[in-house]
């Protein structure tokens, strides 16, 4: 059997040793500002609603006999209730609004509020995707103005606006490849992948057909440009690669990669994950690469809305354009008309794309979220936004390095996050329990256990729109914790100490899933 | 009745041409606790490193190696509602499938109870 | 050079100054050292705009905007796998909670119970109004939900024939087609012809013992509904899957649930609640299935459990079908769910109630069959459908598409036509769907039947 033992869960340990807790129990059992919400179906009624609605017509229905007579038993809550359930909930959650989240690979940067009601515009939010282009041409020009800053700011000819989100951006990329591939009568079976790449990575080739192989890390956190080289062949389709990588680091030979890989016959996909650290600075066209999605819900600043909607634009080369997936806006020049290539359009011009892969046209509410985000830095906000990430990543880097282990900080500097181990804990304490120590300091932790290549790795993203201040309040939580970690302290096992909910044991949860609530039995029966 | 090793881990009753499969003592301590186990069919014919079942962490996923080829005549069901079977007892009651072996010359490549103690020492 | 103050920057120069000596580097470009110089640009990219303070900005992103037609501006009746209802002003307000709004996955579940509970609520509604035992955390829409169905449909069941019904929004079928192609999956599909049935003779017919699954959109693209029981029967007997595709989740407040007439997998377009038209996303992808599949299904999951001091709460699970656990062995490629359209879902969900939901559907419902009977009785206009919801289709006595294009031209946003949607079928072009919801009012009812008895040259009865 294959293992993976990185990521030990997080179960019940029996015998916590708790704090010094002389404190008073409440009739509640709330505690001040931290309130526990019961759910819904506990407070709610299927009898009671927060929305009046005017009488429906007297007419007779028309519904074929198929009339709903089954109870749907969802409850209803008044506005009141409704708008108090959720802020109480809510105030269990840890967000950028709440502080520092230093969450490495994830870009999480402040997002601007102007973003938010540019795109609560009427001419935006309430325009149906399939109205007459005749009456969307702004929405049209504002894809297109998206798109052409993407083009610019990547030093690629093209870009597919409609993915949905980074692996489904990576999903159009490789399915580009594999047309391009096929175009030619190539039919390459095999997708090359770093060892530190990202799951996703793996899993989209293999979801469009590829076969995967790793291809192996050097001491440097680099890929192995010897190794990737005697792996190229007639068979290889192409390589993911992540630059800057998941280790932070930028990649120096990725114009030498991007070489090899072309006079091999294969295609390169660059994951864009990382481009908040060389946006504006770097050109991915300038690499080599042929394809790399972009993820406008980090570099461009798309809240992240507790796990979506993100969106994910994929540039293209000149090799890959003709096969960019349908729909995407065009111009025509003579009266700056805008007008949707899709299946009707495309065969007169397109009939090379591989196809559709959404219903419509893609994320339009992120798409000027991300517009917004961009007219505001303009080209020299950018550069600068690269710049200020890098700097402070660095600084978390340079400032933490004597108390964690870096297991890359002595090859040079980082780019836009830092890298720790876990290398020095004492008594079996490992990353997680750190994570779980920074929650009682008051922060999110960061990623931990990523890059796979790293022993109980710890990924830092500060982003550049922390301060300073805000950054060295982050730095000394940081080192206190470490150092707790390294001189043992047991109270880090049971952490988080102070959060809404202490450590949750996700071995019940897995081996004795409950998805969705139930009417409890002695309720019922109480009922009856 | 022998009880064989392989370096991945899994270890192989024989008993006549049947032949039980399951993961070792140090594999299931290794994984942590185990939240769900996926077994082969019934009457699937399996190759010496095929992958023939799924053991399931919280946060990892392993496949299980057909240790020899065979055609599989049963399944421990018990681990459908208690996968902590393979953590209390993966030596025994956490056994995974049972097959007929097609192949008894694929045993000699593997280890012994000896060998194995002292290649998970190595380890 | 004057410093330009960036108002989402907040490093001083002397911060930056402070914290290169900190590194021990002479200048940010020093950090750069890995980046080969020949591929650093040596300033701002040039033929971009510069920094723009936030009025400018405004501007520039309102004027994009008025050139729009807004939905809300005029008679409008377009649906097609996507609605305009009333979104309740808390529901915007409650998403816009920053905690909300710029949280991530809650992949650290003690300071993510906010997202979490939402989510388990979500979950819970969501299996509810499909009829179904489970329902995941939500897919990027309804159209990848439909592909995923049927990628988990070809798991379950090792086969890798999948029957669409014609009534599938072609779109749908068009993303379908799409990865079936690099997947070598088989995918058997006609178009629709304007009958009243919803075909489900022919679809049953094509069902075999190499059949993964058959597909069949509830309500359908022209608005038909029908009894699925039927279907899932004989897929049933054949060990193949009934996948059921809802496009309008307001129409269960009306009609039976798939889960009902016994669908196995239930997936749809989630927008109609909460999230808004916004042209064409973020919307949110809704995906039940029965419990016997649970494992098998693709995207985040939400579960129940208790915490070290016995409390209950919630964490994502079963995380080992995913890609960042199983690389290429996982369910899907899947990483990002669309949470804050979920979150706008469930609340509105919330607010509105079995009670509300029912209300709603009914009057959503019975405008739509005054509408019907209204356009209807237009010479040259002819109503398909025997049954439907909300949306339905007319046989107009000339092609559609210019018609809607010149009402358009008078503000009239009349439907989507069949000529859109199915550009190359001549024998579809005089369908015209419309949609009626509770945000039509009589007037605009009165000026569509108006212009369209105008453009049909014809008198209103």
């Amino acid at each position: 059997m294959s293992m993976l033992a990185e990521g030990r869960p997080t179960k019940q340990e029996e015998n916590l040793i708790m704090p010094d807790n002389n404190l008073p129990t409440t009739h509640t059992g709330n505690r001040a500002l931290i309130v526990d919400e019961p759910l819904i179906f506990e407070i709610g009624s299927p009898a009671r609603s927060g929305v009046d609605l005017p009488d429906a017509p007297d007419v007779e229905s028309r519904l074929g006999g198929l009339d709903r007579s089954e109870p749907i038993s969802v409850p209803g809550l008044s506005e009141a209730e409704a708008v108090r359930h959720y802020t109480r909930l809510s105030r269990q959650n840890y967000a950028i609004d709440v502080g520092l989240f230093p969450l490495g690979s994830c870009t999480m940067k402040h997002n601007p509020r102007l973003n938010e009601k540019m795109a609560r515009l009427k001419g935006f939010a309430d325009i149906h995707p399939l109205q007459p282009m005749e009456t969307v041409q702004g929405a049209l020009k504002t894809i297109y103005e998206l798109a052409d800053w993407l083009k610019k700011l990547t030093g690629m000819p093209a870009v597919a606006m409609s993915p949905k989100a980074g692996a489904h951006g990576e999903l159009c990329g490789i399915l580009a490849i594999r047309s391009a591939l096929e175009a030619r009568g190539d039919a390459r079976e095999v997708i090359l992948v770093p060892e530190s790449a990202h799951g996703t990575n793996p899993a989209t080739a293999a979801f469009a057909g590829y076969k995967v192989e790793d291809i192996p890390a050097n001491d440097a956190g680099r890929v192995d440009l010897d190794a990737l080289k005697a792996r190229l062949g007639p068979d290889v389709a192409g390589v993911m690669i992540t630059n800057p990588n998941t280790c932070g680091l930028f990649e120096p030979d990725m114009k030498a990669i991007s070489d090899a890989v072309h006079d091999a016959g294969g295609l390169v996909y660059c994951d864009g994950a990382n481009f908040n650290a060389i946006v504006g600075r770097v050109r991915p066209g300038d690499l080599g690469v042929d394809a790399m999605h972009i993820n406008l819900h980090k570099t461009f600043s798309t809240p992240h809305g507790g796990g979506g909607p993100g969106s994910g634009p994929v540039v293209f080369s000149e090799a890959l354009a003709p096969y960019a997936p349908l729909p995407f806006v065009e111009k025509r020049e003579e009266d700056n008309h805008f007008y949707i290539v899709e299946e009707e359009t495309a065969e007169d011009h397109h009939n090379s794309s591989f196809g559709r892969m959404v219903a419509f046209h893609g994320q339009m509410g992120m798409f000027t979220r991300a517009l917004t985000y961009m007219l505001s830095h303009g080209a020299d906000g950018l550069k600068q936004v690269a710049e200020d990430a890098v700097l402070n990543a660095n600084y978390v880097l340079r400032s933490l390095e004597d108390v964690l282990d870096a297991p890359f900080g002595k090859s040079g500097p980082c780019m836009h996050e830092a890298l720790f181990s876990d290398d020095g804990f004492a008594n079996d304490l490992t990353t997680l329990d750190l994570a779980k120590g920074l929650i009682d300091e008051g922060y999110h932790p960061m990623t931990m256990y990523f890059p796979l290549v790293v022993h109980g790795a710890m990924l830092v993203e500060p982003t550049e729109t922390e301060s300073k201040a805000a950054v060295d309040q982050f730095i000394g939580a940081l080192r206190s914790v470490a150092k707790r970690a390294k001189a043992g302290d047991e109270l880090l096992k049971s952490a988080p100490h102070f959060a809404p909910r202490r450590r949750l044991d996700e071995t019940l949860a897995a081996r004795k899933p409950i998805l969705t609530w139930s009417e409890p039995e002695e309720f019922a029966e109480a009922a009856e | 009745m022998s009880r064989y090793f392989t370096e991945e881990h899994e270890w192989v009753d024989v008993e006549g041409d049947t032949a039980t499969v399951g993961i070792t003592d140090y594999a299931q301590e290794q994984l942590g606790d185990i939240v769900f186990v996926e077994t082969p069919d019934v009457g699937a014919e399996l190759s010496q490193g095929d992958d023939a079942a799924v053991v399931e962490s919280v946060k990892a996923a392993s496949d299980v190696y057909a240790a020899v080829s065979g055609e599989v005549v049963e399944v421990n069901d018990a681990l459908e509602d208690e996968p902590a079977l393979v953590n209390s007892s993966a030596e025994e009651d956490g056994w995974f499938f049972r097959l007929t072996l097609t192949d008894k010359d694929e045993l000699t490549d593997l280890m012994d109870e000896k060998a194995y103690k002292a290649f998970v020492d190595d380890l | 050079m004057k410093e330009v103050n960036m108002r989402y920057l907040p490093l001083t120069q002397d911060d930056r100054q402070d914290m290169l000596a900190k590194i021990g580097a002479e200048s940010v470009d020093a950090l750069f050292v890995d980046v080969p110089k020949e591929v650093q640009l040596d300033g701002p990219i040039r033929d971009l705009p510069t920094y723009a303070g936030e009025m400018a900005v405004e501007a520039h992103m309102k004027a994009l905007a008025k050139q729009n037609h807004a939905a809300g501006d005029m008679p409008f009746f377009l649906g097609a796998g996507a609605y305009r209802h009333h979104v309740p002003a808390s529901v915007d307000h409650i998403i816009q909670r920053g905690e909300f709004l710029t949280a991530y996955t809650p992949y650290q579940p003690e300071i993510a119970q906010g997202t979490l509970q939402t989510l388990f609520e979500f979950q819970t509604q969501v299996a509810r109004l499909f009829g179904v035992d489970v329902a995941n955390a939500s897919m990027y829409d309804g159209s990848t939900a439909c592909w995923e169905a049927i990628v988990m449909a070809r798991r379950i069941t090792k086969r890798g024939k999948a029957v669409l019904s014609p009534g599938l929004h072609p779109h749908y079928v068009s993303v379908c087609n799409t990865m079936a192609r690099f997947t070598k999956d088989q995918l058997s599909y006609q178009v629709p012809s304007l009958d009243a049935g919803i075909d489900s003779e022919m679809l049953i017919d094509q069902i075999d013992d190499d059949t993964s699954c058959v597909v069949v959109q509830y309500p359908d693209i022209l608005g038909r509904i029908g009894d699925m029981s039927a279907l899932a029967e004989k897929a049933h007997a054949h060990k193949a899957l009934l996948i059921a595709v809802v496009t309008e989740p307001v129409a269960l407040g009306a009609i039976k649930s798939p889960g009902e007439m016994d669908a196995d997998i239930v997936v749809g377009e989630g927008q109609s609640l909460g999230v808004g038209l916004q042209f064409g996303g973020p919307y949110v992808g809704l995906f039940g299935c029965k419990q016997k599949y649970v494992r098998q299904m693709p995207g985040r999951l939400c579960g129940e459990t208790v915490d070290a001091e016995g409390k209950r709460g919630f964490v994502l699970t079963l995380s080992t079908r995913e890609q960042h656990i199983r690389r290429e062995k996982a369910t899907s490629n899947i990483c990002t769910n669309s949470g804050l359209c979920a979150l706008a879902f469930t609340a509105h969900m919330t607010l509105l109630g079995e009670k509300g939901l029912r209300e709603l559907a009914m009057l959503n419902h019975k405008k739509a069959v005054q509408v019907a009977d209204k356009l209807s009785s237009i010479n040259g206009v002819s109503l398909l459908n025997d049954s439907f919801f909300n949306e339905f289709t007319l046989v107009l006595d000339s092609d559609a598409r210019p018609i809607v294009r010149r009402l358009a031209d008078q503000r009239i946003l009349a439907g989507v036509s069949l000529g859109r949607l199915y550009p190359d079928e001549k024998k579809l072009a005089h369908g015209l769907l419309v949609a009626v919801t509770e945000t039509s009012t009589d007037d605009e009812v009165e000026m569509l039947a108006d212009a369209l008895a105008t453009e049909l040259g014809s008198e209103r009865l």
